[in-house]
């Protein structure tokens, strides 16, 4: 566990294995506040575009465990406005930290930056990319509610072409034994051919227009985001195609769970909040406990 | 053999041989041979071949292929034969074969990766996913290429 773990970077959810993701769910299941277990240690938050949910989820998670926190939450008051290379920025940056999460708009800035450093770099969404984090955490919210990750009926629901979060858990559901997927979005957001492929023989996968929820063990829900569409007119189409309501909802049985990285929109009616398969504000929650074990794992190779 | 096919032989320089059929005007653009060239070239498409059903053939006269060009090859016609010639005969004779990684070589279609950043100055870097058909994904932001739609760097 030490070795593996110590210095390591969360880049990609693709270079994560079936056994890994179980291990970083195991110690979340584990992880609690304890001021003492990274004490002296200090991580680097740079955010080159702000993702406040993220950044404090980060933060609170470095400060229960008795860390400090140093950063930005924007480009645009950072040296990168004054036309420095990102390489150079985290040159500077490990020299004050002893771990780095870099949240920054262009794709494979993360990569870049682990590349870049000596110290563990933390991927906290690169453009369009990859939000390994978010991933987990979905993950880790499947496996409280069901007890599970293999054998489940599961619908993803939204713009599935843009969806940076519901590529990343289908491709770590594919880790997986015996999932059905049912990828539920407009004709106009598909799941890319590129997602569809690394599912092909590993995932059973139907892509569907309607919104049938029935039989599904979990609904993934996902937010239609109008600064993902190049175009203004294609996201006026569809962004209110799909809404989860209680008349939606009873196709569900009552073990269903909804979830939903937020923040949400119109997608799920507040209505729902109430029902018993609304779990998306404690899926929230467990950012909290994910990030403690990544931190803890990345800084120490183990939990305290 | 009557039926054999007559292509120029050339005095000295390289000779490309079994290049997928169709794909010698690429290896002619890797080449950077275009309209005003001052030596021979000899292009052969679509011809027999024993080894594939047929072949493109590229006879190039006094010109030596470096390493980063050989690579560039590869990517596109794996399966080719560089042979060095001097004095009409074959003096060298090189399978290519496809490398894993290329740095620099191709260029990432994602406009939005980091490798696409000008002010950023960082080379693309690409390693083998799959080699039927041959695809690269970017190391920085996983998009996936297929060689014969890459665009490469000039």
């Amino acid at each position: 566990m030490r070795s593996s773990w110590q210095g390591r970077d969360i880049i990609s959810i693709r270079d994560f294995s079936r056994e890994e993701i179980e291990m970083v769910l195991q110690a979340a299941g584990r992880a609690h506040p304890d001021p003492d277990a990274l004490r002296g240690q200090v991580m680097a938050s740079l955010f080159f575009e702000p993702s406040t949910r993220t950044q404090l989820s980060f933060a609170s998670a470095m400060e229960r465990l008795g860390g400090k926190v140093i950063g930005f939450s924007s480009g645009k008051t950072t040296s990168q406005a004054k036309g420095e290379t990102l390489q150079d920025t985290i040159r500077m940056a490990e020299g004050y930290a002893d771990l780095i999460v870099i949240r920054h708009p262009l794709e494979g800035s993360a990569r870049l930056a682990a590349d870049t450093a000596s110290v563990p770099v933390i991927n906290a969404g690169d453009g369009t990319h990859q939000h390994p984090t978010q991933t987990l955490l979905d993950l880790y919210a499947i496996k409280q509610f069901q007890g599970h990750l293999d054998n489940l009926k599961i619908g993803l629901v939204g713009d599935l072409k843009y969806g940076r979060t519901v590529h990343s858990l289908a491709t770590a559901l594919t880790r997986f034994h015996g999932i059905e997927l049912r990828l539920i979005s407009p004709a106009s957001l598909p799941m890319p051919p590129a997602v569809l492929r690394e599912l092909g023989g590993l995932v059973d996968y139907r892509e569907q227009e309607a919104l049938d929820l029935s039989g599904l063990d979990v609904v993934y829900v996902t937010r239609i985001q109008k600064e993902r569409f190049p175009d203004v007119e294609e996201y006026e189409k569809v962004k209110g195609a799909y809404v989860i309501d209680r008349a939606a909802c009873r196709a569900l049985g009552p073990e269903a769970i909804i979830l939903h990285p937020l923040p949400r929109v119109g997608e799920i009616a507040r209505e729902v909040d109430s029902l018993p398969q609304a779990k998306y504000f404690q899926q929230a929650q467990g950012g909290i406990p994910v990030r403690m074990a990544l931190l803890q794992l990345l800084l120490k190779g183990e939990l305290a | 053999m009557s039926q054999e096919l007559k292509v120029s032989r050339i005095r000295q320089g390289t000779v490309i041989d079994h290049i997928r059929p169709g794909m010698a005007l690429t290896v002619l653009r890797i080449l950077g041979i275009g309209a005003a060239v001052s030596h021979s070239v000899v292009v052969a498409m679509n011809v027999p071949s024993g080894a594939l059903a047929h072949k493109d053939i590229v006879k190039v006269e006094n010109q030596v292929l470096d390493e980063e060009t050989l690579k560039k090859i590869a990517i596109i016609a794996p399966h080719a034969t560089v042979n060095i010639i001097e004095d009409f005969e074959i003096t060298a004779k090189h399978h290519i074969s496809l490398p894993r990684a290329l740095r620099g070589i191709i260029k990432c279609p994602n406009r939005n990766c980091i490798s696409n950043q000008d002010h950023e100055r960082v080379s693309s870097f690409f390693i083998c996913e799959r080699e039927e058909p041959i695809e690269f994904r970017c190391h920085y932001c996983e998009a996936l290429v297929q060689a014969e739609q890459a665009e490469l760097y000039a």
